[in-house]
């Protein structure tokens, strides 16, 4: 069984007059169909506008399909009763770390969501330790959220998500405000959790940097899914990239321009080792 | 200047005071405050004194970090002790013109300045001892019974600990908005009350659009993380009494059936 499905899904913001009349219908997601498998690391790429941020709040339950259905676990997002268990089972992480930081303390913000679900006191307090020490934050846990980093902080808003013992995260631009550091923090936060728990990941992002160590890379441009397969297969295709307001990583970008210009390498190089590693062979 | 805000000092420490439960401190302030008006006279000043000198000396809060606290009341007590002197009726002990003063008016001037004084000194060191989520906590505890009669207790308790931790951040905010505004030429300093309360619709307008997108954040993340209000709810740190928890009931209770007792020699009470 998949962990996520979603079967022609459809999402409309509906906007209204005054009156209540019908002033234009906005197709946030037409059409996506999208399967993923338990333990993958998927990545969602698009521009902004393009309708990602949408399609993960159905994954958790906060916005409902208008057409068609998403599945979590077999459980169907549109049904009230499965709510909860959607929720505990999909943690989502969001952008803005400040906003989703509930308490004043870290370690009684990662309590938070245990505490939530009516687990015993003993465990929580079990609990909480085993998430800090996953996102590497154990040291900070008496500290007030306000002190810590971007990136510490998002690190622990997901260890607040890890502590409900969820299947699947879904991060909603987790790196969009933080700087370049806070942005390897968490991505390697991300994906030693996917490696180490066997936790599924769904990454939405617009830096294509981070998406080099997923599994699968959707596109979307426009509510649709436009491309999809691992990363390399994506960025062979540079130009088609480029079409859907998206930047290929720059060590890609540089050794596709180079083929062009008549260089003889292969195609979809993602990391600056394997460009050495391909120009070193074209010297011998 | 907006930094010099603090609510809620909390002065970290390790003493006896700072490890009692938030539910003996919250009650023992509000006796002791109660305490406060229980009596008039010299004997009851001087109880008062020796159980806060007391208490503070337990609480290991140097002293010239709570008067530092204290400044900020010292325009009440003026404000105070000159409609005690000027305005209370009595015999009169000394006059110019119309001014005149009673020896009532000193009397009540000087015990009301360190009623006061006392006052502020008690809950001041509650929440010099006391985190305010521990506040927050112990608050929910204690009207727990409320719930019977309908009033959203949890809910209360929710929202505090929500405003604090968010303060911070808010100030913050302010500050980086005013100083964007004041990059465009706004004026926030010159002029008189009202021109200055119109150059604060730039300040505030921003301010509460950015307050109200957090809370659609916040509440969007707090539901993602199954919150559903109080029912089910487990703690991470419940409160549970303790032995010296007890031990700190007997000594409030013990303190003030004595200041009663004074209340009651010098026929105040009945």
């Amino acid at each position: 069984m998949e962990m996520i499905k979603v079967k022609n899904l459809t999402f409309e913001y509906i906007r209204r007059d005054e009156e209540g009349n019908v002033e234009s219908i906005n197709k946030a997601i037409d059409n996506v169909n999208l399967d993923v498998k338990k333990g993958d690391f998927i990545a969602i790429l698009g521009a902004n506008g393009s309708g990602k941020s949408t399609l993960a709040k159905h994954i958790n339950a906060i916005l409902y399909p208008t057409d068609g259905g998403v599945w979590v676990n077999g459980m169907n997002t549109a049904e009230e009763k499965n709510l909860w268990e959607i929720r505990q089972t999909a943690g989502m992480v969001f952008q803005n770390p400040d906003n989703q930081i509930i308490a004043t303390v870290v370690e009684e913000d990662v309590g938070f969501g245990p505490e939530n679900l009516g687990v015993p006191t003993q465990e929580i307090w079990e609990r909480v330790e085993k998430s800090l020490e996953a996102v590497g934050m154990l040291e900070f846990r008496n500290s007030s959220p306000n002190k810590l980093s971007g990136g510490q902080k998002q690190r622990v808003a997901i260890a607040g998500i890890m502590a409900m013992k969820p299947q699947c995260i879904v991060l909603d631009e987790p790196t969009a405000m933080l700087d370049p550091n806070g942005r390897k923090e968490v991505i390697a936060t991300v994906r030693e959790l996917n490696k180490k728990e066997n936790v599924t990941v769904i990454l939405i992002t617009h830096h294509m940097d981070e998406v080099i160590y997923a599994d699968k890379v959707f596109v979307m441009e426009r509510g649709q899914v436009k491309m999809e397969g691992t990363p390399r297969e994506i960025f062979t295709r540079v130009d088609e990239i480029k079409k859907y307001r998206l930047d290929a990583p720059q060590v890609t970008e540089l050794a596709y321009e180079l083929k062009k210009a008549g260089v003889n390498l292969p195609d979809g190089i993602l990391t600056v080792e394997e460009l050495i590693e391909a120009i070193k062979l074209i010297k011998k | 200047m907006i930094r010099d805000i603090t609510i809620g000092q909390y002065y970290p420490s390790d003493s006896i005071l700072h490890r009692l439960d938030p539910r003996v401190k919250l009650i023992g302030t509000f006796l002791f405050i109660v305490s406060l008006f229980l009596f008039d006279s010299l004997y009851g000043y001087i109880a008062v004194a020796v159980f806060l000198v007391t208490i503070i000396k337990l609480s290991k809060v140097p002293f010239r970090f709570i008067a530092k606290g204290m400044k900020a009341i010292v325009v009440l007590m003026l404000f105070m002790a000159f409609f005690n002197l000027f305005f209370t009726p009595g015999n009169t002990i000394f006059q110019i013109w119309i001014i005149k003063i009673t020896d009532n008016g000193l009397r009540q001037a000087i015990f009301m300045g360190i009623r006061l004084i006392f006052l502020i000194l008690g809950s001041s060191l509650m929440t010099f001892t006391t985190t305010p989520n521990q506040l927050t906590d112990g608050l929910e505890k204690i009207m727990k019974p409320l719930n019977r009669i309908k009033v959203p207790v949890h809910e209360i308790s929710m929202m505090m600990s929500i405003a604090l931790r968010f303060i911070p951040i808010l100030l913050e905010e302010t500050d980086k908005i005013m100083k964007a505004q004041m990059a465009r030429g706004a004026d926030f300093e010159s002029g008189g009350v009202l021109k200055r309360a119109k150059s604060l619709i730039p300040l505030l307008v921003p301010l509460f659009v950015s307050a109200f997108r957090r809370a659609n954040d916040l509440a969007m993340a707090m539901e993602a993380r199954c919150y559903r209000g109080g029912d089910g709810r487990t703690k991470m740190k419940p409160l549970r009494y303790q032995n010296r928890d007890y031990l700190a009931y007997t000594c409030v209770l013990a303190y003030f059936a004595i200041v009663i007792a004074l209340g009651i020699l010098e026929n105040r009470l009945f």
